[in-house]
C-alpha cells in the first residue's frame, strides 16, 4: 500500500514539472492559459491525494480552491481579459526557447541535488521527493518570470511559482492549515491586484508588454 | 489596562480603522481619522514598555526585542500620518489624486500599519509571513496611487520582485517548519517562534542552512539589499512622499526583523552556518554600490532612495558582525535613520509641492526662499551625511569602531562607501539649500512640525543618550548574540 501511495504521490508531482516545461515553450498566450489550467488541474489532484494519505482532511479545502479557483476561474478570466483588451496573442520571449529549456533542465538536476541530499535523513520518502518537485517548479516559475516579456505571461510564470509553494507546503507533514489558507488567500488578493494593474495598464497604455514600460524606467530627463 | 490588552488595542486600532476609513466619505475627516488611530496606535504601543508583559501565546508574543520595532514603527506611522494629513490636501488640489482614491489611501495607509504591527508582534513564522505579504501589497496599491506611466511602471515592478521575494521567504519558512517538526511535532508547536527557539539545537542543520539563505534572499529583497534593491527607488520615487516616508522608514525595517529572528534562530543550532559573514557581505555590497549610485541621481527621492539601501546595508553589516557593540550599534543606527530618513521624505515632500518637481536641478537655495524648512533640510542631510553630533553620527561611528577590532580590513571598504554617500549627500545639499532660489516658488501646505520633532529627538539622543535607552538596547544587543 505504502508503495502505491508513493507511486501515485510521485507520478503527481513530477507531472507538475513537466507541465512547467510545457509551460516555458509555449508560444501563445490562450495555449499558455490552458496549460496553466492543467498544471493547476494536476496541483489539485497531487495535493488531494497527499491529503488522502497523510489522513489530513482539511488539504481537501487546499485541493478544491486549487481546482476551482485556479483550474478554473483565473484561467478563464484572464481569458477573458485578454480576449476584452485585445492583448496581442503571442507570447515574447527575451531568450530564445532552446537555451531557457536547457536553464530548466540545469535548474531541475540542481534542486533535485539539492533537496534530496539535504533530506537524506528524513523518514518520509514521499516529503524527499515533494519537497525537490516543488522546488523545481518554483525555480522554473522563476524563470518564466524573467525570460517573457508581456505583462499576462509574467502573471501565469508567478501563479506556476505559488503551484510549487503549495506543493512543499502540502508535502510538509501536518504543517498547520492556517498556512495553507493562508497561502490560497493571498493568491486571491495578488490576483485581485494584478487584475487592477493589468487594468490600469491597458487604461494608460496601448499594450500590457513590460518592455513599453521600461522605456519608462530611471531618470525622468 | 493590561499588556495583553494594549496588545490587542496595537492590531485591533488600526484594522477597525482601516474599516471606518473606507467608509468615511470626505478627505479632510478621514485625514485626521488616519492621525488619531495612528495616534492611539503609538500610545497603545508605548504603554507596552511599562505594562507587565503576558506570556507568550500562540500567535502573539512582545519581547524585549520586537517591543523597540514596534514603539519606532507606531511612532513614525503616527508622524507620517500627521505630515500626510497636511500634505495630501495641496495633492487634491493640484488634481494629481480624485476624492475617491484619497478615501482609499487612508483606508489603506492603516491597513498597511496592520500587516506592520502583526509581522512584528507574531508569534508565528506563518503568521509573520501573511503579515508581510499584507503590508507589501498594501503599499503597492499606494505606490501606484497616481496612476501616471512612472508609477504604474514602478508598482509593478514593486510587486512582481516583491512576489518574487515573499515566494521564496515562504519557501524558507515551510523548510523551517519541516526542519522542526521531527523534533517539536507536527502541527501548530514547529511554527511558534518561542518553542523554535527552546528547541533549535537539535534541528537538522542542512535544512536550516538552505531555509536560511532563501529567507535572507527573500525577506532581503523587502530589505533593499543589494542586488535584490531593483524596486526600492522607483517604488520611493512615484509613490505618494508620505508612503515613501513610511517605506524607508518602517517597511524596510520590519523586513530587517524578520531577517534577524531567523538569525537568531541560527545562532541556536551550533552545527548551521554562521549567518555573519552572508549579511556582512551583502551588507557591504549595499553599502558601496548606493553609495557609489548617489553621484548620478537628477531625482530628489530616487537619490534619497538611494541613500535608504546604503543605510540599510550599514545596519545588515553591523548585525553580520553580531557581538554586544555591534548589535548595539546596529539597533542604534536603524532607530536614527528611521526618525532622520522619514525627516528627509518629511522635508522633500513639501519641496515637490512648493517647486512642482523633484528634480535636483530645479531646487535651488531653499534656505533664503523657505528658511525653516531650508534649515531643517540642512540640519537632517547632514545628520543621514553621519556629521556629529546627531545620533547618526554615534551610530556610525560605534559601527566603524567595533569592525576595527573584529575585520580590520573590511574596514577600508565600509569607510570608503562611507565617505562616498557623504560627499555625495553634501554635494547636493549645497545646490537645495544655498544659492540664488529658483524655479517656481509656491507656498508652503506641508507642516513642518513632523521634520523638526523627528530632528529633535535624533539630535537629543546624539548629545545624550538617555542612561534608560542605552540599558534597554544593551539588553537587546546581548540578545542578539
Amino acid at each position: 500500500m505504502h508503495d502505491y501511495a508513493f507511486d501515485i504521490a510521485h507520478l503527481l508531482a513530477s507531472s507538475l514539472v513537466l507541465v512547467s516545461f510545457m509551460l516555458i515553450y509555449q508560444d501563445r498566450i490562450y495555449a499558455l492559459l490552458n496549460v496553466f489550467a492543467l498544471q493547476a488541474l494536476l496541483l489539485a489532484f497531487a495535493v488531494a491525494w497527499q491529503a488522502w494519505i497523510q489522513g489530513a482532511h482539511h488539504l481537501y479545502v487546499s485541493a478544491a480552491i486549487a481546482l476551482i479557483f485556479k483550474a478554473m476561474i483565473v484561467p478563464w478570466a484572464l481569458h477573458r481579459m485578454v480576449q476584452r483588451l485585445g492583448i496581442q496573442r503571442e507570447v515574447e520571449t527575451v531568450v530564445g526557447v532552446v537555451p531557457t529549456m536547457l536553464v530548466g533542465m540545469g535548474l531541475v538536476a540542481l534542486s533535485v541535488l539539492l533537496m534530496l541530499q539535504l533530506t537524506e535523513a528524513a523518514e518520509s520518502a514521499i516529503a524527499r521527493e515533494d519537497l525537490a518537485f516543488s522546488l523545481s517548479v518554483i525555480l522554473l516559475g522563476m524563470l518564466m518570470m524573467v525570460t517573457r516579456r508581456n505583462a499576462v505571461s509574467q502573471v501565469v510564470g508567478f501563479m506556476s511559482l505559488e503551484n510549487g509553494l503549495i506543493l512543499a507546503a502540502t508535502g510538509a507533514q501536518g504543517m498547520p492549515f492556517v498556512v495553507e489558507i493562508s497561502v490560497a488567500f493571498s493568491v486571491l488578493i495578488a490576483m485581485i491586484v494584478i487584475g487592477v494593474f493589468l487594468f490600469r495598464i491597458r487604461e494608460r497604455f496601448d499594450t500590457v508588454d513590460v518592455e513599453v514600460l521600461d522605456q519608462y524606467r530611471g531618470e525622468r530627463q | 489596562m493590561t499588556a495583553s490588552d494594549a496588545l490587542t488595542a496595537v492590531l485591533v486600532l488600526p484594522a477597525a480603522a482601516a474599516a471606518m476609513l473606507a467608509l468615511m466619505p470626505g478627505y479632510r475627516a478621514s485625514a485626521w481619522g488616519n492621525v488619531a488611530a495612528s495616534f492611539l496606535t503609538f500610545a497603545a504601543a508605548a504603554s507596552l514598555f511599562v505594562l507587565e508583559r503576558p506570556e507568550p501565546g500562540a500567535f502573539l508574543h512582545i519581547d524585549d526585542l520586537n517591543i523597540v520595532f514596534i514603539v519606532l514603527n507606531t511612532f513614525v506611522g503616527f508622524t507620517a500620518a500627521f505630515f500626510s494629513a497636511s500634505y495630501i490636501g495641496h495633492e487634491l488640489e493640484i488634481g494629481r489624486v480624485t476624492p475617491v482614491n484619497l478615501r482609499f489611501y487612508h483606508a489603506m495607509y492603516q491597513l498597511m500599519m496592520f500587516g506592520m504591527n502583526l509581522a512584528l508582534v507574531s508569534n508565528n513564522i506563518g503568521l509573520m509571513w501573511v503579515a508581510i505579504e499584507l503590508a507589501t501589497l498594501t503599499t503597492v496599491v499606494m505606490v501606484g496611487l497616481y496612476r501616471t506611466h512612472e508609477a504604474l511602471e514602478a508598482a509593478w515592478k514593486y510587486f512582481i520582485l516583491g512576489s518574487v521575494g515573499i515566494a521564496l521567504a515562504l519557501f524558507g519558512t515551510i523548510l523551517v517548519y519541516m526542519a522542526a517538526q521531527p523534533v517539536l511535532g507536527e502541527g501548530q508547536p514547529s511554527m511558534i517562534w518561542t518553542n523554535l527557539m527552546t528547541g533549535a539545537a537539535s534541528f537538522n542543520p542542512a535544512m536550516l542552512n538552505v531555509a536560511f539563505v532563501f529567507l535572507l534572499v527573500g525577506y532581503g529583497t523587502k530589505v533593499g539589499l543589494a542586488p535584490f534593491h531593483a524596486w526600492l527607488p522607483d517604488a520611493h520615487a512615484e509613490g505618494p512622499t508620505p508612503i515613501s516616508a513610511v517605506l524607508s522608514g518602517l517597511l524596510l525595517n520590519v523586513a530587517l526583523y524578520a531577517v534577524l529572528r531567523f538569525k537568531l534562530l541560527m545562532a541556536a543550532n551550533p552545527g548551521a552556518l554562521t549567518p555573519g559573514p552572508l549579511m556582512v557581505a551583502l551588507g557591504l555590497i549595499s553599502l558601496v554600490f548606493a553609495a557609489a549610485m548617489l553621484y548620478r541621481r537628477r531625482d530628489i527621492k530616487r537619490l534619497f532612495a538611494y541613500s535608504s539601501i546604503e543605510h540599510m546595508g550599514i545596519i545588515v553589516f553591523a548585525f553580520g558582525m553580531g557581538g554586544p557593540l555591534a548589535n548595539f550599534a546596529g539597533l542604534l543606527h536603524m532607530v536614527m535613520h528611521s526618525l532622520t530618513k522619514s525627516a528627509i521624505f518629511f522635508a522633500v515632500g513639501s519641496i515637490a509641492q512648493i517647486k512642482g518637481s523633484q528634480k535636483i536641478a530645479e531646487i535651488r537655495g531653499l534656505t533664503q526662499s523657505h528658511p525653516a524648512l531650508g534649515w531643517g533640510l540642512v540640519l537632517a542631510v547632514l545628520s543621514i551625511a553621519g556629521m556629529p553630533p546627531s545620533g547618526v553620527f554615534m551610530s556610525e561611528f560605534l559601527v566603524v569602531t567595533s569592525s576595527f577590532s573584529q575585520m580590520p580590513l573590511l574596514t577600508l571598504v565600509l569607510v570608503l562607501g562611507l565617505l562616498l554617500a557623504f560627499g555625495a549627500l553634501l554635494m547636493r545639499l549645497t545646490g537645495f539649500a544655498f544659492g540664488e532660489p529658483s524655479g517656481q516658488n509656491a507656498p508652503m501646505y506641508g507642516s513642518l512640525a513632523p521634520l523638526w520633532l523627528h530632528m529633535a529627538l535624533v539630535l537629543f539622543i546624539g548629545l545624550h543618550m538617555p542612561q534608560a535607552m542605552v540599558d534597554w538596547f544593551q539588553t537587546v544587543a546581548a540578545l542578539l548574540g
